[in-house]
């Protein structure tokens, strides 16, 4: 499958979304009798038939636990499962696979850093610093641990187009800083926050940098190593892989040092009723049965995007961002929220008079799939004076002619509240 | 535009939706409750002035989509002068009419019946119900 994506790279410059289509079965269908225009992939992408079929083939042909067994099917899964850490860290230009962490999500990533890392190291006043335009779970699990700890969170503001005040930013780095925790791309606005510049700055006060990669690992080519940051968390479901599986990479020496996270089997060496010894890292952070398939599945998933190229579909999505930016502003009813000089793919808006969820009941009527809500970033819906916003989100397979229809939408959204 | 689009936006909510009746506060010996739904954002508070057993006056306020403050606007309306026992029964009435499509022919619905298709829209129930949930839980709260 991979192999036929490659012949799709034109020159490393951008891709055939039209093409690329075909790859995903889904697409395929009419939603209230229209060709359905799925432009909701910041939520969750839709799966290549490549990674449905190899979840299909691994269950069908090599499916056993991991790490247990002396048979030939627990061999062949748990190499499946293993050669999946090794994509992985290729994808991420990591330096060791031991440096993967298979988890849930960005969530349970993000969770694992705050309970393993920040909560052994917090003490009372001590500082973590944030952005204004997080995700809920680039928030919530720092209030708590700040909360169990006597820390407090700080807040890196941002402008009126989105962008991160760096220099706000500098003078909150400071002796009482111990973690930065940045979303790379923001779910809601789109906007590209310069990482290696933030960690840059952090490290110059020995301050180690969390990235939020959920949104920035489908659509950005990720070198961590470039990037400079200590832990990167992303999904698999929003980058053509499955959900239930996603990945925590973080620099070795910080691994090593730091506490399990949830106990039980897989994570110990060995186990007495007075002492245990934890098992090496990554092993040492995946308790229990980990999801294998869905590993298995994130594998193909990066296998699939790495062959067409993380540049050519960041080229892409890029292209149809400005082509939907310049569409969209041609209607003088809507307003972009979220105007950044450097953006992904998301575009979100509002209408004047008209709410988000009207606008997106419209438009799933013509077959039209976007997210309508505050995107689990409320304070940065406060921080724009707005409840939600209508949000249009690329990946790989979108095209022009998908933008035409949402613009064509939004003409209907405006004829009904006329 | 769909049949089904054009059930939902008919124009008796769209208008309600944009010039909302009974939007607005009352006093402190009303029962009041307000309610948020953290989903999508949209929130109100409903005020209920009973005497004697009468609603007197139902006003609302808030923010959301056009389903949400349609409903609180008609409901203000299809309520002021019911006695709380016909209130509670239109109620469950409409909230039929909401889930279901049809409500027993026992509720007088009126207006309300425009949104007799709110129910092929699944992910809207909430919306439409909103008001009128915030409202029961003020019946049932103490003035």
């Amino acid at each position: 499958m991979t192999h036929r994506a490659q012949n799709y790279s034109a020159g490393g410059s951008s891709i055939d979304a039209e093409r690329l289509r075909a790859d995903f079965p889904i697409l395929k269908q009419q939603v209230h009798g229209h060709p359905l225009v799925y432009l909701d992939n910041a939520a969750t992408s839709q799966k290549p038939q490549a990674v449905i079929d190899a979840i299909a083939r691994f269950y069908a042909e090599d499916y056993s636990n991991v790490h247990s067994g002396v048979h030939t099917l627990s061999e062949r899964a748990t190499q499946a499962y293993e050669n999946a850490r090794t994509t992985v860290q290729r994808f991420l230009n990591a330096r060791e696979t031991r440096e993967v962490v298979f988890v849930r999500g960005t969530t349970e990533a993000i969770n694992l850093v705050a309970h393993s890392y920040a909560r052994a190291r917090l003490q009372p006043g001590d500082e973590i610093l944030i952005s204004a335009m997080e995700h809920h779970s680039n928030i919530v699990p720092w209030q708590l641990v700040c909360e169990e700890r006597g820390g407090v969170l700080r807040v890196v503001p941002i402008d009126d187009s989105g962008e991160l005040l760096l220099e706000e930013y500098g003078k909150l780095l400071g002796p009482r800083t111990r973690l930065v925790a940045i979303v790379h791309v923001s779910n809601a606005l789109g906007t590209i926050n310069p990482i290696r510049q933030i960690a840059e700055m952090a490290h110059r006060v020995n301050v180690p940098v969390l990235v939020d990669g959920a949104q920035g690992a489908p659509h950005l080519p990720i070198d961590v190593q470039d990037l400079g940051c200590d832990f990167y968390a992303f999904s698999g479901h929003k980058l053509y892989g499955p959900s239930g599986i996603g990945v925590l990479y973080a620099r070795a020496s910080i691994l090593e040092s730091m506490a399990p996270y949830q106990a039980g089997g897989n994570m110990i060496s060995s186990v007495s009723f007075e002492h245990t010894t934890y098992n090496r890292i990554p092993y040492k952070f995946e308790a229990g049965t980990p999801n294998i398939t869905g590993a298995v599945g994130l594998g193909t998933a990066l296998d699939y995007i790495s062959a067409i190229g993380l540049d050519a579909i960041a080229t892409h999505e890029h292209a149809l961002l400005g082509y939907a930016v310049a569409r969209l502003s041609e209607i003088p009813q809507v307003r972009l929220i979220g105007t950044a000089k450097h953006k992904a793919g998301i575009v979100s808006f509002v209408i004047d008079g008209i709410h988000p969820h009207d606008i997106g009941t419209v438009l799933d009527q013509e077959g039209i799939a976007i997210r309508a809500g505050h995107h689990c970033a409320q304070p940065l819906m406060q921080r724009f004076g707005i409840a939600a916003t209508a949000r249009a989100s690329l990946a790989l397979y979108n095209t022009r002619v998908e933008i035409d229809a949402l613009v064509a939408g939004i003409r209907k959204v405006l004829e009904v509240f006329a | 535009m769909s049949a089904d689009l054009h059930e939902l936006y008919r124009e008796l909510i769209v208008e309600h939706s944009k010039r909302p009746r009974n939007f607005r506060a009352l006093g402190s010996r009303t029962r009041k409750a307000a309610s948020y739904n953290p989903l999508c954002g949209d929130r109100v508070t409903v005020y209920a002035d009973v005497s004697s057993g009468v609603l007197k006056d139902v006003t609302f306020q808030g923010s959301g989509c056009a389903i949400c403050m349609a409903s609180a606007s008609l409901m203000t309306e299809a309520l002021t002068g019911l006695s709380e026992a016909e209130a509670m029964l239109r109620c469950e009435g409409f909230c039929q009419l909401v889930t279901t499509g049809a409500a027993s022919c026992a509720v007088a619905l009126g207006d309300l019946a425009a949104f007799a298709s709110a129910h092929k829209f699944p992910s809207r129930i909430k919306c439409a119900l909103l008001a009128w949930r915030t409202l029961e839980a003020a019946l049932q709260g103490e003035v």
